[in-house]
């Protein structure tokens, strides 16, 4: 990141510097880690298609283990989608926090004289782009083998705020347990359990949705995602800093 | 080896007497409950056993703030051995429950969303422990679990109310329940008093237990040091 790297500044400076940046630096440092993210991928593209495939191969086991006749689908494919997208994002997650640990960019980043919350919502928002982008191909596979209209305006909302729920809370866990001795494992069964508040009305939000509930019983799910959103966010953003402390 | 402090024997006795009173009062003392016999007798150490274990998670997660705005060690040391605590009653909670539902509800278990909430509890701690154990560097073992502790125990009630919006049949037997819940009762006087009495002995078994893992914590690292130093001479 050279950007960040040259506004570095030599002598006793660089502690009023990284709090005194305005706004406009934060976000400056902020892109400045997503440009990162999706250059890195763009050239490797291990990320992504490893999150595909898993999720396609998710869909595929679903297929056989309930049988997706028409009338089951209609009840079950907001389950469906929740657990392939859930499952493939842990995938994307560990292996986004493993990359930055595995080659020291982590400490690379660490040293950045930019606050310690850009880097997470740096990596947020980076995470968030991924699991939207295999979305974006899951759903539309998923409507031709399905014969099932997902492109409802409703159900893409509630998709994307559970994904923001769900990573606000996966990036600050994968960034702890990508500490761990056993990483690859503890992902999940840390972050299923407390991730539980975001996913259950997102699954219902989407049923209600897919069923064409009327919008007054799909609303208090709707405003528990949102609430959800910003209270894991808020939390994370405010513990973050002691996650990534050396 | 240090002796026992004073007041920890003292309070091993009292736990110790408070528990055989509790059980006088819960076996005995209380009155059969009409409808559903003695089998309502698990209640009294149920939600007692619920009780300590969201208070050890409530310890956990201000042990865990206070560790992460000052560093003192001792807090952590709190947090872990509270977690410990609050997994193992969280557990009697969920299984008294089960031999409880299992003559009222007809089933072991019905995902009701105090009974999911529970187990999903359960769940994040026992996760927590993997997380410590999964972390050498003891300094950002505390760090993590203290970060951890917080986070699992914002999540708890918001599980509850997600599912919550959902009909429940577990009785609320305490404060304004709905009446028509599945094995729902009005406590007696006599009832009463077993039921807080139970509360107020778990409550002094969770501070024994506390301080004798505090404790043993202690004398675990000293003979982490011991061994340190034969192995340097």
């Amino acid at each position: 990141m050279p950007e960040a790297g040259s506004t570095r500044v030599v002598g006793d400076q660089p502690v009023v510097h990284r709090r005194t940046g305005g706004l406009g630096a934060y976000l400056r440092s902020i892109g400045a880690i997503i440009w990162k993210d999706l250059v890195a991928e763009l050239r490797s593209r291990e990320l992504l298609s490893a999150m595909l495939v898993f999720a396609l191969l998710v869909v595929l086991i679903f297929n056989f283990a309930l049988e997706l006749d028409i009338r089951t689908r209609e009840t079950v494919t907001s389950g469906v989608l929740w657990v392939t997208f859930a499952f493939a994002g842990t995938l994307g997650l560990n292996r986004s926090m493993a990359v930055e640990k595995d080659r020291g960019c982590l400490d690379g980043l660490l040293l950045v004289p930019v606050d310690r919350t850009a880097i997470y919502f740096g990596k947020v928002i980076g995470n968030l782009v991924f699991m939207l982008i295999v979305e974006a191909i899951v759903l539309p596979l998923y409507s031709v083998l399905y014969n099932i209209n997902l492109f409802q305006p409703g159900l893409l909302a509630v998709i994307l705020l559970g994904s923001i729920g769900y990573v606000a809370v996966g990036t600050l866990l994968s960034s702890m347990a990508v500490h761990a001795r056993t990483r690859d494992v503890l992902l999940p069964i840390l972050l299923f359990p407390v991730v539980l508040p975001v996913l259950v009305p997102a699954i219902k939000a989407s049923n209600g949705f897919l069923q064409g509930f009327e919008m007054a019983e799909i609303l208090p799910w709707l405003n528990l995602l949102i609430v959800y959103d910003v209270i894991f966010m808020a939390v994370a953003f405010m513990v973050f800093d002691y996650v990534v402390e050396e | 080896m240090e002796p026992m402090p004073k007041a920890l024997k003292a309070l091993n006795w009292i736990t110790g007497a408070l528990f055989v009173v509790a059980l006088y009062l819960v076996l005995i003392f209380a009155p059969r409950e009409a409808v559903m016999g003695d089998v309502q007798r698990v209640f009294y150490f149920h939600v007692a056993a619920g009780w300590v274990g969201a208070l050890a998670f409530l310890v956990t997660a201000i042990a865990g703030g206070v560790y992460l705005a000052r560093g003192e060690r001792r807090w952590d040391l709190v947090a872990q051995a509270s977690v410990e605590i609050g997994v193992v009653f969280t557990f009697a909670n969920i299984v008294s429950g089960s031999v409880w539902a299992r003559p009222i509800w007809n089933t072991w278990w019905t995902w009701d969303p105090r009974l999911v909430t529970a187990t999903v509890m359960e769940l994040v701690y026992i996760a927590y422990l993997m997380l410590r154990q999964g972390i050498e560097d003891p300094d950002r073992r505390a760090r993590f679990g203290a970060v951890y502790g917080i986070v699992g125990f914002l999540s708890v009630p918001l599980t509850f109310l997600s599912i919550r919006i959902f009909r429940t049949i577990h009785p609320v037997v305490i404060g304004s329940g709905d009446p028509t819940a599945a094995g729902a009762f009005d406590m007696s006087p006599n009832m009463r008093v077993a039921f807080f009495f139970s509360l107020f002995t778990f409550t002094f078994v969770y501070a024994t237990l506390l301080w004798h893992r505090l404790r043993l914590q202690r004398f675990s690292e000293k003979v982490e040091q011991m061994k340190m130093k034969i192995l340097s001479v």
